[in-house]
């Protein structure tokens, strides 16, 4: 099961994911481009993994569905996949029809005095249709025709700053909080997580081939100890960050833990920082060119890093938790896997 | 090549060991101070590993027929990791329990088992690994003792150094050159089991920085050894060497090695906020830092658990394992020093100070011993298509 989702996620970006059709999105985030991509997305059926059966869905959990996402990462899709797997499966459970564009989820948002909706780095937010937003009011997804948006980050970033004039008439409500109340930000931190491993692998993957065929002083660069050792910390920290993401999407549902979250998010951080340096150490000047694809893959890492929270907040969160209560570390280790 | 190391968890007939090794083990080691218990899997205490092996939680991965429990490489995991996290004196049985019985259950004859296996899982046969020698270090190839064949067995002759609890072993299993010379490197080596009565044989143990003695050096003049003493075939010394450390290096002790000062700085900030402190931003975050590392780490090194489980023989995924594990057990005694010192108007904890300083001094060895850093990231260098 886990491998034949992976092989099809896998076939399926490989053709309407390549580096060239990343970039043509990235240029023009709700162009052509962009929507061919989706369409081919959402026609696979698997923006529904998560859905119930009876409601057209997989009925798969995280445990499953995990591969989706690190393929994401790994191809750098440039839709918001994760999210919208996760909202889809969240209106499905409340029985609300999803809308068709890809969603993006918002870490924060807020209604100011004047009623209009503000919601900052949303990722995603420029390629995206709808976003979800958690106001005071509750969850809603508001559509993003009659917002504005700008461009948050740098350079091929599809982070938005989006305004709502008022909350729009369109928008969707979800049921209001339960104690099941989901953290999006969390779930999303490790998403996020997830998809930073799917990109450090395709980092790592890169730097080996380069290390490989690259000639200095006479024979490959890879075979340089020097070289060695950086590859094979970075190799160590993409395994890390792989764990780390696997253990907070180890459910059966769509729920994520939230230590399992924080421990996801913090550690895919710090790796991210280390396999994005060595890549670029490791690939030289040409690594720092747009048309050479590494940047691609490493300005994710760099960028998914700052979002949903990175790892100063998730390990704070973290340690709060672990020192406010009375287990030692191996105990709270244990529980918190296996909780997910 | 390195294979995936997906996210397992540990079945729960072995996880139900727990909670009565727990208890023994907490029980027993009750009055020890921390900086004495975080000398970990350097701790002796023969008294210990008896009463343990009495429980049945000594050779867990060895077959029953021979004294063992049949149990499999989750039912270790969990035991070694209540000792360790305890900090409990285990380093009397522990080389024979991680490597030297597994490897007689896989290469010895069967009177070999029969002779050693059961007085391992009794806690009454302690063994060392005699691989290292002055002139062999990371450079295990070029080791330079050497055992000729004589009409009824085998001569030995030459020096080992570095080996772990050899003044407390019975026995040693030691990788020497019976055929060819250095330079013939990974061929003509072999694998011996040494009584360490035998006349010849003298141990010397060397004094660390921190005080203690645990490693040896070991002089062999002219032994003699019977035809049984070798172990496994003539001559393919080096992949028994290279299977063997698959164990060595997988296990949770290398992830545990700063676990006791942690546990204590975890309470000591506990009581800190307890006595009505505020619980500083900064120590969340480290709390929280080594709480996702060892959370990672230890489900990394279940899953390499998990392929010695199955019968394979994951020797670069264990070295990748082992070079985070000890990035991590080295980064909490200097991370926590950092902690204490950035309080200096606070009194301070002794204890803590204490176990900060030794394991401040000893951290340099858990990144050298059983493969140092720069070994192993050569060796998942060559695993991940390099050279």
């Amino acid at each position: 099961m886990d491998t034949m989702i992976a092989d099809s996620v896998e076939q399926i970006l490989q053709v309407c994911c390549d580096p060239q059709r990343v970039r043509h999105v990235e240029a023009d985030p709700r162009g052509k481009a962009a929507s061919t991509m989706w369409e081919v997305l959402a026609q696979s059926g698997f923006i529904d993994a998560l859905c119930p059966e009876h409601m057209g869905g997989a009925g798969l959990g995280w445990r499953e569905a995990a591969p989706i996402v690190f393929a994401c990462g790994r191809h750098a899709l440039p839709l918001p996949m994760a999210a919208t797997l996760l909202v889809r499966a969240a209106l499905a459970e409340a029985s609300i029809d999803a809308p068709s564009e890809p969603v993006a989820v918002a870490s924060a948002a807020s209604v100011l005095d004047d009623g209009s909706v503000r919601a900052d780095a949303v990722p995603f937010g420029l390629a995206a249709g709808w976003v979800l937003v958690r106001l005071p009011a509750g969850d809603r997804l508001l559509p993003l025709d009659g917002a504005s948006r700008s461009p948050f980050g740098g350079r091929g970033s599809l982070s938005a700053d989006i305004r709502w004039p008022a909350v729009p008439a369109a928008s969707i409500s979800l049921p209001p909080a339960t104690d099941q109340a989901i953290c999006w930000r969390a779930t999303m931190a490790a998403l996020t997580a997830a998809q930073m491993a799917g990109a450090a692998e395709r980092v790592t993957v890169m730097t080996i081939d380069h290390a490989n065929n690259r000639n200095q002083f006479g024979k490959p660069i890879g075979r340089q100890q020097a070289i060695q050792q950086q590859i094979s910390v970075m190799a160590a920290q993409s395994f890390a960050a792989r764990m780390a993401a696997s253990i907070a999407l180890g459910g059966a549902g769509w729920r994520v833990h939230p230590d399992a979250a924080a421990v996801a998010k913090a550690r895919a951080g710090e790796a991210a920082i280390l396999v994005a340096a060595i890549g670029h150490a490791v690939h030289g000047a040409i690594g720092v060119t747009e048309e050479f694809d590494l940047q691609l893959y490493t300005r994710r890492l760099n960028e998914w890093r700052m979002e949903y929270g990175g790892e100063s907040y998730w390990n704070g969160v973290l340690g709060r938790t672990l020192l406010q209560g009375d287990m030692n570390a191996l105990d709270f280790t244990r529980i918190l896997t296996a909780a997910t | 090549m390195i294979s995936e190391l997906p996210f397992v968890d540990i079945p729960g007939e072995d996880e139900s060991l727990r909670q009565s090794v727990r208890r023994f083990v907490r029980d027993y080691v009750a009055d020890l101070p921390p900086d004495i218990r975080a000398r970990s899997w350097l701790g002796f205490d023969a008294e210990f590993s008896r009463q343990l092996a009495a429980r049945g939680w000594i050779g867990l991965t060895l077959p029953p027929e021979h004294g063992g429990h049949g149990r499999g490489h989750f039912a270790r995991f969990v035991v070694a990791e209540e000792l360790l996290a305890a900090g409990a004196p285990v380093s009397a049985h522990w080389f024979a329990d991680r490597q030297s019985g597994p490897l007689i259950a896989k290469y010895g004859t069967e009177a070999q088992k029969r002779f050693y296996l059961p007085a391992i899982c009794r806690g009454e046969a302690f063994f060392c690994i005699g691989m290292s020698e002055p002139g062999a270090g990371s450079d295990l190839a070029s080791v330079r003792t050497r055992a000729g064949k004589t009409a009824d067995g085998w001569q030995m002759k030459g020096h080992k150094i570095w080996t772990s609890n050899a003044h407390h072993s019975h026995y040693m299993i030691a990788l020497v050159r019976t055929s060819g010379v250095p330079e013939d490197r990974q061929r003509g080596l072999s694998q011996f089991i040494l009584d360490l009565k035998s006349p010849g044989i003298t141990i010397r143990p060397i004094r660390d920085a921190a005080g203690d003695e645990h490693f040896c050096e070991v002089f062999f003049e002219d032994v003699e050894l019977g035809d049984d003493a070798l172990i496994g075939s003539e001559g393919t010394g080096w992949e028994q060497v290279t299977a063997e450390l698959a164990f060595e290096r997988s296990g949770p002790e290398r992830l545990y090695s700063s676990s006791v000062l942690l546990e204590e700085w975890l309470d000591a900030i506990r009581r800190r906020a307890r006595s009505g402190k505020e619980l500083r931003p900064s120590d969340q975050v480290l709390a929280g830092r080594f709480a996702s590392h060892l959370t990672v780490l230890r489900a990394l090194s279940v899953s390499v658990t998990c392929k010695l489980e199955a019968g394979e023989s994951p020797v670069v995924e264990a070295a990748l394992v082992k070079d985070l594990g000890t990035e991590f057990e080295q980064a909490v005694p200097t991370l926590i020093a950092d902690a204490l010192a950035a309080t200096p108007d606070e009194e301070p904890v002794p204890q803590l100070a204490r176990t900060v300083a030794y394991l401040t001094q000893v951290a340099p060895t858990f990144s050298l011993r059983g493969g140092t850093r720069e070994i192993l990231r050569s060796m998942i260098a060559r695993g991940l298509g390099l050279r």
